[in-house]
């Protein structure tokens, strides 16, 4: 018996270590996903583009549009796909519990899985490019803009946030039935899409990407719980329950 | 001791098999979440069950049961730290192969091909090569089979005599990387790498070196095979070796159930040198094992072009190991973890069992091959060297691979006895990589091209 005191101490210890794993395996199922989306997306612009005729360009830019819109619309299916599966785990993980409470909340899993999307997305995005950023040349040289490689990273960068704010918006919705928020988030996301393809001309595709992420992040940040109270006592480092200082 | 060894999963070539000394009911770990889903039905069950009853009688048993279901959970979260610590080593290989890749031209040079794939792939017609490739891998897959029987032969009957030595594969690592060096220092530093890897591998070590050391020696390994296979050939190799391998281990003939059978029988370790362990638990039991463990271990050389690396090795040698045996082990090697893993488990494992019980449960530990690293890293090396999507199709890889080792272990939990390591994550990775490779990155590029983020 003193092996089974043993265990249930040793159960103590590891309900935190355990919780800590989950969000950082779940990075990679939700890697996953979003490369599951992709796949399935390019496999439709493929065929659409082997159907078609290689040498009309606006024929093959409209494709290419249609393309980036059906993968938007992928990429979210494959969120909700997430969002399922994770509400079984964590149901799962509740029955598995001693004392009948999940060890890791669905928020902390929408932030994780929007983090994860983000993630993957970003890379997908950038990788080749820092990889040729290495390499000898000259940006713009042909005519194009100088620019190319700051604003992908700062249009990566964006998307990246946006990723992990949508997926908090997108769990919540789901959790509370409400459909609007997950609305929102798909049109947002068409949005910001669609926006890039004002490319080259930045000022029409990061402004209005920024703004939308600034608010897409205070909604996540008020659906978490978060109010203008808590951002002003954080910001002044004051102690949660405390008056605020004179003169702060 | 019997009722224990019952309980442990065994660990073979890319194998992985988990220590559950108490628990009875399938068992999921953090990753398991879509299969949780089932057990949680179950647990919900015996939940039930042992709340309703409240007799004396059934007293001890809910004890017993609550002990399991503690015990479970337990597993559950060290399952998860474990699949973790799995991650850590195979990410690191496969960074460590896909760096020396885009680095070094060495391995991306056409320098010939290893003498077990004789047809070459620089033929006139698609179907000339589609040929030669098939056969390659038929000889390669052939001469792996005959090894592994070979092995479960020797294990068997108790041919321990093995030979081993390392040094050798180390100069492969210094020669790689071109660095202007003397003679005096090279032969210095090798000597000692390869001196301080026998040490840790094979005797007493901290766990980290070992763990190291044994990366390092998979991707060197996968480095060779990235060189010295053309390319139809390796991806018809790792498909088929995957399927050799999920034959090997689940069919009752298969040699390497037998192994792990034979293993669990004799509650023997098994090559230390060949499985990635991600605890310490069978180093403490080292000492009793060391005799055999020496004899078995086998560090051979990877390097199978140059002769020289045989009569080094010769040399080396402490013990008698005939070439045979050497062949054997560089045979093995490639797929030896096969076969290691599942008895150094059993081994680990079958020793002292009331000890054991009392150890902190963290020490449980998690057991893959290194053939499953070799064969992961070659696949995302082969990824890096060789596709036109360059970076995106190793991510893809990259990401495949961990999901497929996630899904494994996951299996592990709940089937609890030896699995193949190598199917399903080299099955996605495969995919992915075709399917990357040939759809997404016009795909990307075109985004690329024009701006356009989704």
């Amino acid at each position: 018996m003193a092996q089974g005191l043993g265990t249930a101490a040793r159960a103590q210890h590891s309900r935190g270590s355990g919780t800590a794993l989950v969000p950082a395996s779940s990075v990679s199922f939700r890697a996953f996903f979003w490369l599951v989306s992709l796949l399935l997306s390019s496999l439709i612009w493929f065929i659409a583009v082997k159907a078609s005729d290689p040498q009309d360009e606006r024929l093959q830019k409209g494709l290419l549009i249609f393309g980036v819109m059906f993968s938007v619309l992928l990429q979210e299916a494959f969120r909700f796909l997430y969002y399922k599966l994770l509400r079984k785990a964590i149901e799962g993980l509740v029955a598995l519990s001693e004392d009948g409470c999940s060890p890791i909340s669905i928020q902390q899993m929408a932030y994780v899985a929007g983090v994860g999307f983000g993630l993957m997305s970003g890379a997908f995005s950038m990788i080749n490019l820092l990889a040729d950023a290495l390499g000898p040349g000259t940006v713009g040289i042909h005519g194009d803009s100088q620019l190319y490689f700051l604003t992908s990273a700062f249009m990566t960068m964006v998307l990246i946030f946006l990723h992990t704010f949508w997926g908090i918006l997108f769990f919540h919705g789901c959790e509370h039935r409400r459909w609007w928020e997950i609305a929102a988030v798909i049109i947002m996301h068409l949005t910001v899409s669609g926006l890039s393809f004002c490319n080259p001309l930045y000022v029409g595709s990061l402004v209005p990407s920024y703004l939308l992420m600034a608010a897409a992040a205070a909604w996540a940040y008020v659906l978490s719980g978060g109010s203008a109270q808590n951002l002003r006592r954080f910001l002044l480092c004051l102690r949660s329950g405390a008056s605020p200082q004179p003169g702060s | 001791m019997t009722e224990l060894s019952a309980h442990l999963p065994q660990f073979q070539h890319g194998q992985l098999t988990e220590n559950f000394p108490d628990t009875h009911l399938s068992n999921t770990n953090d990753n398991s979440e879509r299969r949780r889903h089932d057990n949680s039905e179950r647990r919900r069950n015996d939940h039930a069950e042992s709340e309703t009853n409240g007799q004396p009688q059934n007293n001890i048993q809910q004890v017993v049961e609550q002990d399991e279901e503690e015990d479970e959970e337990l597993t559950l979260k060290y399952g998860a730290k474990h699949v973790i610590m799995l991650f850590v080593p195979v990410t690191l290989c496969m960074v460590v192969v896909v760096a020396t890749i885009k680095s070094v031209s060495f391995y991306t040079r056409k320098d010939g091909q290893l003498i077990y794939t004789p047809f070459t792939e620089e033929t006139e017609t698609v179907g000339q090569r589609a040929l030669n490739s098939i056969l390659n891998a038929a000889i390669m897959i052939s001469v792996i089979i005959v090894m592994t029987i070979l092995l479960v032969v020797l294990y068997k009957y108790r041919c321990y005599k093995v030979s081993s030595c390392a040094s050798f594969i180390y100069y492969e690592v210094f020669k790689t990387y071109n660095v202007a060096m003397d003679y005096i220092t090279v032969a210095l530093m090798i000597w000692n790498f390869g001196v301080v890897g026998m040490i840790c591998i094979h005797w007493k070590g901290p766990l980290r070196l070992q763990q190291a050391y044994l990366i390092m020696i998979s991707a060197l390994m996968a480095l060779v095979f990235i060189k010295y296979l053309p390319e139809w050939t390796a991806w018809l190799i790792l498909a088929v070796i995957s399927v050799y391998d999920l034959v090997a281990v689940l069919c009752p003939k298969g040699p390497l159930r037998m192994l792990v059978e034979t293993a669990q029988e004799r509650n023997e370790t098994l090559f230390p040198a060949l499985i990635y362990s991600s605890t310490m638990i069978w180093l403490v039991n080292m000492a009793e094992e060391d005799p055999e463990a020496q004899r078995k271990s086998k560090n051979s050389t990877y390097d199978k072009q140059a002769p020289a690396s045989q009569t080094q090795n010769e040399d080396a040698e402490a013990d008698d190991g005939g070439f045979s045996q050497e062949w054997q082990q560089q045979r093995d090697n490639r797929i030896g973890p096969i076969e290691s893993t599942p008895e150094s488990r059993a081994a680990v494992q079958a020793l002292p069992s009331n000890s054991q019980a009392s150890e902190d449960p963290e020490e449980r530990g998690v057991k893959l091959g290194l053939g499953d690293f070799i064969f992961y890293s070659v696949l995302v090396g082969k990824a890096s060297a060789t596709a036109s999507g360059d970076w995106n199709t190793t991510l893809a890889c990259f990401v495949a691979i961990l999901i497929g080792l996630c899904l494994t272990l996951l299996l592990l939990a709940i089937f609890k006895k030896a699995l193949p390591a190598l199917p399903i994550s080299i099955t996605f990775g495969l995919v992915f990589y075709f399917a990357t490779d040939n759809l997404v990155q016009p795909f990307m590029d075109q985004l690329a091209f024009h701006q356009f983020y989704i």
